[in-house]
């Protein structure tokens, strides 16, 4: 198995990159303009790129969709490259924009989008796409059944406008969830409340580290119990800043994190990894890994991620001689105001690359909407915790009878699966998402990475105090240039020796630059002479 | 002009000589640097010194690599080492390099982390230890992140997406590609007894000998491996060489 960081592999020598894409733009192609018409005399050929979860079934409904595609559109042939990591699909994108070779159609997230967007007219805007009244979505010249503008949940589409555009559809969407083990709840004195606080969570897990003379735990009698276990640490402090309504970073780039909330959450969260009640996916693994062995009682992880979860999980990692039998609720993350819940919408989006040949790139678009058809949405949103983005979808009878058959089965009904849906959809007017600027990845990096720094140091036995925050906050700020608004995309201010074709280059520009001047001089020079 | 001759000699073998001591010096542990037996024994989250010799990159990305390294008596998984992309070049097979970070685990693979390194003098490349009939044993874990050999295993069956019997999947459960560089997952089995070994793509990619080895398996296979002994939640191997058993 691969370590697999949402945002873990994105921040290759960006810096570089950047300056790239600008260069191509810059070089490059003029700004896409709708055709009158669709031509299908002609052959296109449109490259797709896409993430699965690891998910064979995830796969299949990509070809599925491509060949549903490619049968209404035969001049179409739409090639599928599969990815398992966003970070992967982002340094390639950025790689390829330099090169002019990007994907017709691409899965991502709209902070990666931002920063496609350094480059002039790389990504098309899809506003006027959109509305189009042939071909726009649910326009009346498309030969499927596509979702109109009005039937694509607002919340999940006003994630994707940025920089007065609208860049992206949704394709799915998730939250996180924590996946809890009753019986140890209940085996700690405690009962699972409706509503899960943090106050809750910490109590309940300082209480899950008691241990007997042997060493082993009490609540599981095993020699390892994490009781409070978090996935993406970045997505944590995201929402621990939202929920306290602190600062975390505005629409323009200003970066607000560095705040007391966040050091008194910090400080907060210490005093539990003190006592071995938290830890984080990057330094101990996979939360479902440490519930289904009965060694967690608190698991946060994507609502995308419940096939995982529980002891009955479809998907597993662990032995079954180490499967423990428990009983699984899914709530959504903890609060600090349970009357005002807030909970991150995350998940991946959909983008289209611009291209010399406008048909190209309105084939891409017709792909694009065919992916946000009722077919396409409801077989996705199946496969994992996801919900359909668009509200055609969810109110489908299709969907509707998933739903209802919520336990029917530990396969495609399988009940934390469903749950773990239905909290996403029972919650969309409480989610929330980050703004979107060029570095802001970077941010989100920052946020997780601060309590990473934090729990590791106190589980080394180092001292976390106020000149201790200090440094954090001068590392974090330096190691994601968080002190240059919009450079911060560079991710690490290491940036390593200029490319050798840099160095050639500078070099030209400086020894024509001293031919000039040297010619200048000579020139002087003779004037003066004959004058 | 022969005395002259025997002295240049003489003076050759002296440093040769030198140099061999050089090298024998080489095994001895630096001054604050932990033995074998001293990292094994350190407790899990503790600061650990070592000096190795790199076996594998299993990757670079971001300034940080992750390196198989080894010396007489054990080994290590360093993960994530802070490290330049120059200095990453650097780095070969055999190359000494010493090693200052954390004693950690991550789903029962013990590892150093959040360390530095720099690059020492010396050179040694370890043997494949044969392994194949620790497996299955509680004595296997003591080989961990050495580079080891299986002998004369047989290639078993995975079900594919199709429910088709293939003899590797691209990922753990067929939903990778070739062209998207997923590892290779394969079954193999000795005395009645079946284990999942893994290609892992970072470690050796697409292009790769071992990575194309695989693929072109067939069940019932009777196969020689070389790898690096690796562990996911139990001993996951990372192939790096197949051959036909001999």
């Amino acid at each position: 198995m691969k370590r697999k960081h949402r945002w873990g592999l994105l921040l290759l020598a960006m810096a570089g990159i950047s300056s790239m894409t600008a260069c191509h733009g810059s070089r490059g192609l003029e700004e896409f303009s709708i055709p009158e018409e669709f031509d299908t005399t002609k052959n296109y050929e449109i490259t797709f790129w896409a993430k699965n979860d690891t998910n064979k079934t995830q796969t299949q409904i990509y070809r599925d969709a491509i060949e549903g595609f490619t049968a209404l559109y035969p001049n179409v042939t739409v090639n599928l490259r599969l990815y398992t990591d966003y970070g992967r699909i982002y340094n390639d994108v950025i790689t390829n924009i330099a090169t002019g070779t990007t994907p017709n159609v691409c899965i991502t997230y709209p902070d990666h989008i931002a920063t496609y967007l350094t480059g002039d007219n790389v990504v098309v805007p899809l506003d006027a796409l959109m509305t189009d009244e042939d071909y726009g979505l649910g326009g009346s010249r498309l030969l499927f059944d596509a979702p109109k503008v009005s039937e694509i949940v607002p919340q999940f589409l006003f994630e994707c406008s940025f920089q007065e555009h609208c860049y992206a559809l949704p394709f799915m969407r998730s939250t996180e969830a924590c996946y809890i083990n009753k019986d140890f709840v209940e085996a700690l004195g405690y009962t699972v409340p409706e509503k899960l606080t943090w106050d809750f969570i910490w109590e309940v897990s300082d209480a899950a580290t008691a241990k007997d003379a042997d060493g082993n735990y009490l609540v599981n009698g095993q020699k390892v119990m994490i009781p409070f276990i978090y996935k993406s640490t970045d997505n944590m402090m995201i929402q621990m800043l939202k929920q306290k309504n602190a600062g975390y970073s505005n629409a323009d780039g200003t970066i607000e994190i560095f705040n007391p909330v966040t050091t008194n959450l910090l400080y907060e969260i210490a005093e539990h990894v003190k006592i071995d009640a938290f830890s984080t996916f990057k330094i101990s693994s996979y939360p479902a890994n440490f519930l289904n062995a009965g060694q967690c009682v608190f698991a946060v992880d994507s609502t995308a991620g419940a096939t995982w979860m529980g002891t009955n999980a479809p998907l597993s990692d662990i032995s079954e001689e180490a499967l423990v039998d428990f009983q699984t609720v899914v709530l959504p993350v903890p609060q600090f105001d349970t009357e005002h819940p807030q909970m991150i919408s995350q998940g991946p989006s959909v983008c289209i690359f611009n291209k010399s040949n406008p048909q190209e790139v309105l084939a891409s678009w017709l792909f694009m909407q065919y992916l946000l058809t009722n077919e396409v949405q409801i077989a996705y949103a199946q496969t994992e915790g996801y919900v359909p983005v668009t509200t055609k979808a969810q109110k489908s009878s299709v969907y509707q009878e998933y739903l209802a058959q919520m336990g029917a089965d530990n396969d495609m009904h399988y009940d934390v699966k469903i749950k773990a849906a239905k909290l996403l959809l029972e919650n969309m007017e409480n989610t929330f998402v980050t703004p979107v600027f060029n570095g802001s990845a970077s941010l989100r990096d920052a946020a997780g990475q601060m309590i990473e720094n934090v729990t590791k140091s106190i589980r080394r036995g180092e001292t976390v105090d106020d000149a201790y925050m200090e440094k954090l906050t001068a590392d974090v700020t330096s190691l994601y240039r968080l002190n240059q608004k919009g450079a911060a995309v560079g991710g690490r201010a290491e940036l390593g020796k200029l490319p050798q074709a840099a160095v050639v280059l500078l070099g030209t520009l400086g020894i024509t630059w001293l031919g000039i001047i040297a010619y200048v001089s000579h020139e002087v020079i003779k004037k003066k002479k004959k004058s | 002009m022969k005395k002259l001759f025997a002295m240049v000699l003489s003076l050759a073998l002296a440093f040769t000589a030198v140099g061999c001591g050089k090298e024998d010096d080489s095994d001895k542990k630096s001054e604050g640097v932990m033995t074998y037996a001293e990292y094994d024994a350190a407790e899990l989250k503790s600061s650990v010194t070592i000096e190795a010799y790199v076996q594998a990159k299993q990757s670079w990305w971001d300034n940080k690599a992750t390196i198989y390294a080894q010396d007489k008596d054990g080994a290590y998984f360093i993960y994530n080492v802070a490290c330049s992309e120059d200095d990453y070049k650097k780095l070969s097979t055999g190359t000494k390099i010493k090693v200052t970070g954390y004693k950690e685990e991550w789903s029962g693979e013990i590892e150093i982390t959040d360390g530095t390194f720099e690059i020492m003098s010396g050179n040694f490349v370890a043997e494949a230890a044969d392994v194949t009939s620790k497996l299955g044993t509680d004595d296997l874990i003591k080989y961990q992140n050495r580079f080891v050999s299986f002998q004369g295993m047989t290639v078993e069956p995975s079900t594919d997406p199709s429910g088709n019997e293939v003899a590797f999947l691209y990922n753990w459960d067929g939903s990778g590609t070739q062209e998207g560089n997923s590892d290779l997952y394969f079954n193999v089995s000795k005395d009645g007894a079946t284990y999942t070994f893994t290609v892992e793509s970072y470690l050796c990619d697409n292009t790769t000998d071992v990575y194309k080895a695989v693929e072109a398996l067939k069940v019932g296979d009777v196969i020689d491996m070389e790898g690096f002994l690796y562990w996911y939640n139990g001993v996951n191997p990372h192939i790096t060489s197949v051959t036909a058993a001999k």
